[in-house]
């Protein structure tokens, strides 16, 4: 891996950062404590710092050498001013986000950062919810995040389908938008629009990145979103006060930079043509490839086949399952989950093999013709029974 | 909570198989090594940023063995560290308070930066112990000293 010296710099210096100038130490409220004050505060001794750096590093998926330039930066980081709306949505996402392991360094990021509305976490209601997010959106214009979970009726659509307080999820989402600093969509639905956007989307669906313009939007795609990924983007966001460097979908690259089947631990078996013909059989016994069952690995961008889930448990394919493609555009609507990526449906699976004999070098064609397929798939609006799938697999 | 390693499970069939993800990291191992004596760089390796599949890590553990210094830490729950059967090679397992792994990071270096005191810290030991020798000299039987 990479070198560590005491002499690495953050990459973002503080003249760089989007944060607002701190107001002098001792005045200091909760609010305006830099991450480093806040955490000492709490009886973090400095060996704990460096510790809670290290993991931060494994969480931003950099190298742990920067653990030291993450604890400099963090010294000076201010706690950021975040506003989380949840619109059409099923609350995976915030879930995903509370109910991983605690007390871990996702809840100390989410400790550090002041977040001031959340439909589902606040306590208040109603008007005094509004006014919160009011008083927020005004004490920090500028500087605050707007964090969205879930897809939105749009502009044509009728409101109707979904408001909160009497607003329609567009008001809220374009007057909250107005003075942030930048618009982190959460989820595959707020993300591209996920299930409520599948076909014949009946409340006019429309992804957050449909409708912001002249904001910075960054894409934490899943269904639901990896919680080390999204507290990962926050923590990016308090650590060099930057945003991270975007993939075409506008996801952060150190964490989509890579498609599942390239990290994938099964990826040897792709590349020898071993392939598990059923959930069943000997070869998904021995832990080869999945592609023949479905797997969307080679089309798939997402860190779950290193972050891994329920605190590095396992993951999808670990668990003998093929990767659903769940972070893509479209993964609703683009045919079978079971269904071979490259195989044309009714067909038998000699292209398959012929691919996986072919192996690495058809790896990123497959990709390819798997986003064809996605796109005629969604056009076609191919629907399965469960007798069908049975008779599939 | 119920921990995930209470739920019983069986794993059948795979965890024999050798999905080859542990080896390379042994050649990581070694350049860091050499790049310690030449020059003393000390590297980290997140072994949380490997494809392993199951039983991977184990192999490489196994392969790097244990060696004579184990150490732990506490600060923000516990930090595991043991040295491998490989001098100046380090497995550190950074744990949460509920005991659960955050990170698991080899370190190729003399001593883990973890164990070595932050130079903060030594500053404030001295103030601290300055203190305490004042306030002892105040609290002295035989009273102040003579000069
Ligand atoms: S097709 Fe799926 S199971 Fe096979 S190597 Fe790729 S990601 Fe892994």
């Amino acid at each position: 891996m990479v070198k560590s010296s005491a002499t690495d710099t953050a990459p973002g210096s503080s003249n760089e950062t989007t944060h607002p100038t701190p107001s002098a130490p001792e005045h200091r409220g909760p609010d305006t404590m830099t991450l480093g004050e806040s955490l000492r505060r709490n009886g973090v001794s400095r060996r704990g710092f460096l510790k809670f750096c290290a993991a931060t590093a494994s969480m931003m998926a950099l190298p742990p050498s920067m653990a030291l330039a993450i604890a400099e930066a963090l010294e000076q980081a201010r706690r950021p001013s975040v506003i989380w709306l949840s619109f059409q949505e099923c609350t995976g996402c915030t879930e995903a986000l509370t109910r991983s392991f605690s007390p871990t360094v996702e809840n100390l990021i989410l400790d550090t950062i002041s977040l001031d509305y959340h439909h589902t976490l606040q306590a208040a209601a109603g008007d005094a919810a509004e006014h919160a997010r009011e008083q927020a959106m005004h004490a920090n214009a500028g500087s605050y995040l707007v964090v969205v979970d879930g897809s939105l009726p749009g502009p044509k659509a009728n409101p109707g389908y979904s408001t909160i307080a009497g607003i329609s999820n567009y008001d809220m989402l374009m007057d909250t938008v107005k003075g942030a600093a930048a618009v982190v969509a959460v989820g595959t639905c707020a993300t591209f629009g996920g299930l409520p956007k599948a076909d014949p989307n009946p409340s006019g669906a429309v992804a957050v990145q449909d409708l912001i313009k002249g904001k910075p939007v960054i894409n934490v795609s899943g269904c639901p979103p990896m919680p080390m990924v999204i507290t990962g983007v926050l923590a990016q966001y308090l650590t060099f006060g930057k945003l991270p460097e975007l993939d075409e979908y506008n996801r952060p690259l150190a964490f989509f930079g890579q498609s599942i089947h390239d990290r994938c631990y099964r990826r040897p078996f792709y590349d020898k043509g071993l392939f598990a013909e059923s959930f069943d059989d000997e070869g998904a016994k021995k832990g080869w490839c999945l592609y023949r069952l479905g797997c969307k690995g080679p089309m798939t961008y997402n860190a779950c086949a290193t972050m891994k889930w329920n605190g590095g448990t396992s993951w999808p394919v670990e668990s003998g399952a093929p990767c659903l493609g769940c972070s893509e555009p479209n993964f609703w609507d683009a045919g079978g989950f079971y269904e071979a990526l490259s195989v044309p449906p009714g067909k038998s699976g000699d292209t398959l093999l012929a691919a996986g004999v072919a192996g690495a070098a058809v790896g990123a064609g497959v990709g390819l013709m798997a986003r064809g397929k996605a796109k005629s798939a969604a056009k076609s609006h191919q629907t399965v029974t469960v007798d069908e799938l049975e008779q599939q697999l | 909570m119920t921990s995930l390693g209470e739920i019983p499970v069986r794993v059948e069939g795979e965890t024999q198989v050798d999905f080859g993800n542990a080896r390379p990291i042994l050649g990581e191992v070694r350049h860091a090594l050499a790049r310690l004596l030449d020059s003393g760089e000390p590297t980290q390796i997140d072994l949380g940023a490997m494809p392993f599949g199951p039983g991977d890590e184990q192999r490489l553990l196994d392969w790097l063995g244990r060696g004579e210094v184990n150490a732990s830490i506490e600060a923000l729950g516990p930090t595991r560290i043991q040295e491998t059967a490989l001098r100046g090679v380090w497995l550190v397992e950074y744990l949460n308070a509920d005991e659960q792994r955050i990170a698991l990071h080899l370190e190729i270096d003399e001593v883990p930066r973890l164990l070595r005191a932050p130079r903060e810290d030594l500053r404030d030991g001295l103030a601290e112990l300055d203190a305490r020798l004042a306030d002892a000299d105040g609290n002295d039987p035989t009273g102040p000293a003579a000069d």
